[in-house]
């Protein structure tokens, strides 16, 4: 960490990809889980976004981007839990996490 | 490039693709600890050890768990035995994240110039955030407070065994 | 001289380094510490098993091993022979990978939180500005390495207590975390080192510790029994008691993969040893202003041992608690006066007077005590005994 020499570009791509493997995930995979696990790695995403903004921007003794950070960290771990939770109540009426067979709203 | 980052990078973008490529789901789990233990070191590259320390303990630590203890918990017949772990749509799917890519990369690319090059470590401390979050941030603090109670107490009511279940 | 004594770790450390040319010297001053610590820690390791053993031994009654050299001192290189050198059973149908993986993964989180502990005076490896926050960060990736030892063997008893011990271990990570907040509340900084300087005052001869305050005090005990139920230890080792689960989630580890677990429950064991003495016990400070000329790592080390003795007497002594009694104890009680000790805590900072805010302190501790644990966890009366014959 002493020499600097990774442009912003990087990081920007490598969250962009980030992004972009974990929306095809979502979009593409069966199970309910899977798709939970791709909309984490679209947050985590944005949040490396945001932590190379922050860090590469002009006033970064502002702690916007950090802070911003940290509160999606906190709101992706209290969606999670109750994403998951659904899944678990849905597997117990179901008894399938299939998404392609969840398709009608009547249980 | 340097070579840390290229490293991380790599690790990262491959436990992603382990993660929603897989069959096995534990094994998508733990692919995904990987991604958030790659990513949190990222964070560490980029001076922000606040957040990286909390990547680990929140999404390690946390919502991986709870991510295996979910396909723990909903382990039924349909285990692998399908034909295809991809849903009917997977072309579309594939197609629509491919385009959201092209025009993110897209993007970044065409603005390369006004991006900034490099910049010094800014001096933040653990006090700073801590002043920060109490006294800019207060309400934000808070709300995310409120909604992390919220969230326990409706995770838990939602995913509670109700007396007409048990027949 | 007594300054020599005192940093005669670091004096070496600079010596040695300053062999090398200027480019290297930080590099390789980071090798040798890691070095040094990788060498240590599984030496006290070795030492830490054959007291237990014997310790364990002659309070059930018996002599523990006594064949292995005078006194069974060489007992545990016997048992490093055994494990490097017994055969190494995968089971066919685990998963190959992840079974390898586990216990490193165990092995290399328990290292890394080591560290960040400040073992003598200018001797921490690494000095963070949120110090506290990595050890508990790292203390949260062992137990992924608990659930994939768990699961990738097969086995429905691996899996049946690698899921108590994960469920064990997150339900004890909070009244852990939130016990030494009280701590970085008073002394303001999350830096391990910070912490424990500021204690390493001394006022009539005393030093000024944090276990002698009353916040320091509860958040002491409620820091012991957390972790003794993080590194899965008696009584709360339902997830691998031997008359229980077989051996729990390492039931299909062998040879040299189970001694990786085995030492890394027991560096575990001394890394949180570590860290509470650096909160609570004064890190390598010495208690007495008259006995500071001791120098700083024979009391850190003096201290850790202390901890792990007092492991070993609550594991001879304590029966097992149950999987639902457990997790009663640490949602319905620990967590309530973790949060109790945070507002004695709050208190103990704004109280005006020398002797008003100590009676306070104590007063909020005692009764939330009494109120939470003698009154809230009482049990129904049960009635007579009634017996039913089978016919």
């Amino acid at each position: 960490m002493t020499c600097f020499s990774t442009p912003l570009a990087g990081y920007l791509l490598v969250a962009a990809l980030l992004f972009a493997i974990g929306l095809a995930g979502a979009l593409t995979r069966r199970n309910a889980i899977l798709v939970l696990i791709g909309i984490e790695l679209m947050l985590n995403a944005a949040n490396l976004n945001l932590i190379a903004f922050w860090r590469f921007g002009p006033h970064p003794e502002m702690l916007t981007g950090l802070m911003f950070a940290l509160f999606s960290i906190a709101v992706a771990a209290a969606e999670a839990a109750v994403g998951l939770g659904l899944v678990i109540q849905i597997h117990r009426h179901l008894k399938t996490t299939d998404l392609d067979q969840i398709s009608r709203m009547k249980g | 490039m340097s070579i840390v980052f290229v490293v991380l990078a790599v690790l990262t973008l491959a436990g992603a693709m382990a993660a929603v490529t897989l069959r096995n789901l534990v094994h998508c789990a733990l692919a995904l600890a990987v991604a958030f233990a790659g990513l949190a070191l990222l964070f560490l590259q980029l001076d922000a050890q606040f957040v990286g320390f909390t990547q680990i303990l929140v999404y390690v630590g946390a919502v991986a768990i709870l991510v295996v203890f979910a396909i723990l918990l909903t382990r039924g017949a349909d285990d692998g035995k399908a034909g295809t772990v991809f849903s009917r749509t997977w072309l579309a799917g594939l197609g629509i994240a491919a385009a959201v890519f092209a025009v993110l990369g897209w993007a970044v690319l065409r603005s390369v110039k006004g991006l900034a090059q490099a910049a010094g470590a800014p001096a933040v401390t653990v006090e700073d955030i801590g002043q920060a979050l109490m006294s800019r941030y207060v309400l934000p603090l808070e709300i995310v407070a409120l909604l992390l109670t919220a969230a326990l107490v409706g995770a838990v009511i939602v995913a509670m065994y109700e007396k007409e279940d048990a027949r | 001289m007594i300054e020599k004594a005192d940093q005669i770790f670091v004096l070496l450390l600079h010596w040695l380094v300053g062999f090398l040319p200027m480019a290297w010297q930080h590099v390789a001053s980071v090798v040798i510490c890691v070095a040094v610590i990788v060498a240590v820690y599984p030496a006290l390791f070795a030492v830490a098993v054959l007291m237990e053993r014997k310790g364990l031994g002659r309070m059930q009654n018996r002599y523990g091993p006594n064949r292995v050299g005078p006194f069974g001192v060489l007992q545990p290189v016997a048992d490093g022979i055994k494990s490097l050198t017994k055969e190494d059973i995968v089971p066919r149908n685990a998963d190959a990978v992840v079974h390898f993986i586990s216990p490193l993964v165990l092995v290399v989180a328990v290292f890394m939180g080591l560290a960040v502990l400040p073992m003598g005076r200018n001797m921490v490896l690494v000095e963070m500005d949120a110090s506290l926050l990595f050890f508990f960060a790292m203390g949260a990736s062992t137990e992924l390495s608990v659930f994939m030892a768990g699961w990738s063997s097969r086995n429905k008893y691996s899996l049946l207590g690698a899921m108590r011990a994960v469920a064990q271990m997150i339900s004890y990570e909070v009244p852990l975390l939130l016990s030494t907040v009280g701590v970085v509340m008073i002394t303001g900084s999350l830096s391990l080192v910070d912490i424990v300087n500021a204690q390493t005052r001394y006022s009539w001869g005393l030093a000024h510790w944090n276990v002698f305050k009353p916040w320091g005090l509860a958040g002491f005990v409620m820091f012991v029994i957390a972790s003794m139920a993080e590194t899965n230890r008696s009584p709360f080792d339902l997830p691998e008691g031997e008359s229980e689960i077989i051996a729990g989630y390492f039931t299909e580890y062998s040879g040299f993969k189970f001694a990786l677990f085995f030492l890394g429950e027991y560096v575990g064991m001394f890394g949180i040893a570590g860290l509470g003495t650096t909160l609570f016990l004064g890190g390598w400070s010495s208690p007495l202003a008259a006995l500071s000329w001791v120098p700083s790592w024979i009391w850190f080390f003096a201290k850790v041992e202390l901890w792990i003795c007092f492991f070993i007497w609550v594991r001879g002594t304590l029966p097992r608690l149950r999987q639902d009694q457990l997790m009663n104890f640490a949602w319905k009680f620990l967590l309530p006066m973790t949060l109790v000790n945070l507002l004695v805590a709050a208190e103990w900072r704004f109280v005006e007077g020398v002797w008003m805010r100590w009676i306070v302190g104590m007063a909020i501790v005692a009764g939330a005590y009494v109120l939470m644990g003698r009154v809230g966890m009482r049990r129904e009366r049960l009635g007579p005994r009634s017996y039913r014959y089978a016919e």
